[in-house]
């Protein structure tokens, strides 16, 4: 069984259709882009699988269970976390307590616990501050836990809103565009990252316009334009398609040159 | 370069002692009051009752970072539920505070759940009308209320055959108050569900994303704000033995508003501070006669400008409290 399935997703915002009637499955293993031009949909698709919109039509499964509609903190609960485009930290609080924030659906404590303390909480405690703490130190963290995550250069603040998305013990992680920003060296080190969440069991699907990122992360990729699937496959077949050169030039002549489409895709 | 975890490391500890200087403040300032007594006493005696209330409007406001201009209502339920049932039905203090409180938190799920869909100013409208709403209702309903020549007679706070009648026995219970609510403020600091408040508080969309029930969160942190409330509001009845619509007007949105402000939003000790500053001030600039209510003024603009996160943050890491 697939870890994620869109059976004909649609919405529209009155006379647009920004996703078109869109299927396709993410597997259990390893990762999956979704990549198209600007306007393509993406984060529209993105909104729609997340629960923070609801699609005009279609289903969404998640591990065959139905998600659609579900409000978005029901779909975190089901085990599919987001990160965004723009990163959306918790700034007044320190990068450690960004990341025990994300732990939060690990945990049960509720107020009264937060009140008595008692020895249950003081455990479940603990292990998040364990946890967290890990975490950090995966994400390559662990000197700035103690600073307020807005002093975090922005490089940084990316890897940490990766961690924060971890620690909330997600089998699909939705990453939107995590590359935006970023330069090269910080674009590898994330593309290890998110190799090694994916090799951890945790399936990837990741919307990108870092072709270079997309190419050396992605085990398969699917592609967008005018809110339609116009093509699927692994990187290098995606690269050849006739229809995606089409797509990121704008024009219907093929190219068989797949650095104009890695240009075209930065623009 | 590496920062050690551990808060006895010796680089955290003047952070440590440097935190403790705003409760050092309160501790003298009701020492103070406890020895001089008399005027003092009921100064501070109502500082630390406002310090209740503020401690709770902090919750929803600073720590959730909503606002309310309408906890006042609950602070008269609180207040007329503690008056009408000791006064009118001769409860004994303690069940009728319960009560109060319990009541208050009622009214305030009943109507925090519509009320908390509202975002931003539309927020700030509409619990604004929620006080207002309470004001008139307490007016008008004679028949419970009195009206506007309100409800005298109410004893003082005991429990059983102990009664709190002097001023020093009241502010060793207000103190006491006060101190448990500071310290269920700091438990809920570093809790998950202070942690679920604060991110509510940065960010509602990567709230959500992490699996936080956004607006559940928020009537959690209004009702437990409502019962900071109706707590203060039935403990200035048994503390005053009287009350009046007057008393929960708008007044005393505008002052708690102030208090927390000048205290520090969202830090732990800055309601207590606020409180006893913004009660204390005008009271320092006494002897400038007629021209006390512009040197108060003047203060809290300096207070304002040099401390703009508020006096507690002063004595706080940043990010912490």
């Amino acid at each position: 069984m697939s870890r994620l399935k869109l059976e004909g997703v649609t919405r529209r915002f009155g006379g647009l259709v920004a996703v078109d009637d869109v299927s396709f499955e993410v597997p259990a293993e390893g990762v999956t882009a979704v990549i198209g031009p600007n306007g393509a949909g993406k984060t529209t698709l993105f909104n729609l699988i997340s629960g923070a919109l609801p699609p005009s039509a279609g289903r969404i499964l998640f591990e065959g269970q139905d998600i659609t509609g579900l409000p978005a903190h029901k779909v975190a609960t089901a085990g599919l976390v987001r990160t965004f485009q723009l990163v959306k930290l918790f700034e007044d609080l320190s990068v450690l307590d960004n990341v025990k924030v994300g732990c939060h659906l690990q945990g049960r404590a509720g107020l009264f616990a937060a009140l008595l303390r008692p020895a249950s909480a003081r455990r479940e405690e603990a292990a998040v501050d364990a946890r967290a703490r890990e975490l950090l130190d995966f994400a390559g963290l662990s000197a700035f836990a103690d600073e307020p995550a807005s002093g975090l250069p922005y490089g940084r603040q990316r890897m940490l809103e990766l961690a924060r998305a971890t620690a909330a013990g997600p089998r699909l992680i939705l990453l939107d565009e995590p590359a935006a920003g970023l330069n090269t060296e910080e674009s590898a080190a994330l593309s290890r990252i998110i190799r090694r969440i994916a090799d951890d069991g945790t399936s990837v699907l990741l919307i990108e316009h870092d072709m270079t990122l997309v190419m050396n992360t992605a085990d398969r990729v699917v592609v967008v334009d005018f809110g339609r699937k116009i093509a699927q496959g692994t990187p290098a077949e995606v690269r050849a398609d006739p229809a995606v050169i089409a797509a990121y030039l704008g024009t219907g002549k093929p190219s068989p040159d797949p650095a104009a489409t890695q240009e075209a895709a930065h623009g | 370069m590496t920062i050690s975890p551990s808060i006895t490391s010796p680089e955290r500890r003047p952070f440590r002692l440097v935190g403790l200087l705003p409760w050092l403040f309160a501790a003298v300032v009701v020492g103070y009051a406890m020895v001089v007594g008399g005027y003092a006493a009921t100064v501070v005696s109502f500082a630390l009752i406002y310090a209740v209330f503020v401690t709770g409007l902090n919750l929803f406001m600073g720590f959730a970072a909503q606002v309310s201009f309408g906890q006042n209502a609950f602070a008269a339920i609180g207040g007329y539920g503690s008056a009408v049932l000791t006064a009118t039905y001769g409860w004994s203090p303690l069940p009728a505070m319960v009560f109060g409180i319990a009541a208050a938190v009622l009214a305030a799920a009943i109507v925090g759940f519509p009320a908390l869909r509202l975002k931003g100013h539309y927020l700030a409208m509409g619990t604004l009308a929620i006080g207002l709403i309470t004001y008139e209702i307490t007016v008008e309903w004679q028949s419970v209320t009195q009206g506007y020549l309100g409800i005298s007679g109410i004893p003082p706070f005991g429990i059983g055959s102990w009664e709190v009648t002097s001023d020093r026995g009241q502010l060793v219970m207000l103190s006491l108050v006060v101190a448990a609510c500071a310290f269920a403020a700091a438990r809920i600091r570093r809790s998950r569900f202070g942690r679920a408040l604060s991110a509510v508080a940065g960010s509602e969309e990567a709230a959500t994303a992490l699996g936080i029930d956004v607006s559940r969160y928020k009537l959690m942190a209004f009702l437990l704000s409502a019962g900071f409330a109706a707590l203060a509001g039935s403990l200035f009845v048994h503390v005053v033995g009287y009350v009046s619509p007057e008393v929960f007007g708008l007044h005393m949105v505008i002052v708690t508003f102030t208090m927390l402000y000048v205290g520090g939003i969202g830090t732990v000790a800055g309601p207590l501070v606020g409180a006893l500053i913004v009660s204390l001030l005008p009271e320092t600039f006494r002897a400038f006669k007629d021209y006390q209510d512009l040197a108060y003024g003047a203060a809290l603009i300096l207070l304002l400008i040099y401390a703009p996160r508020g006096l507690a943050s002063l004595f706080a890491p940043r990010g912490r409290s």
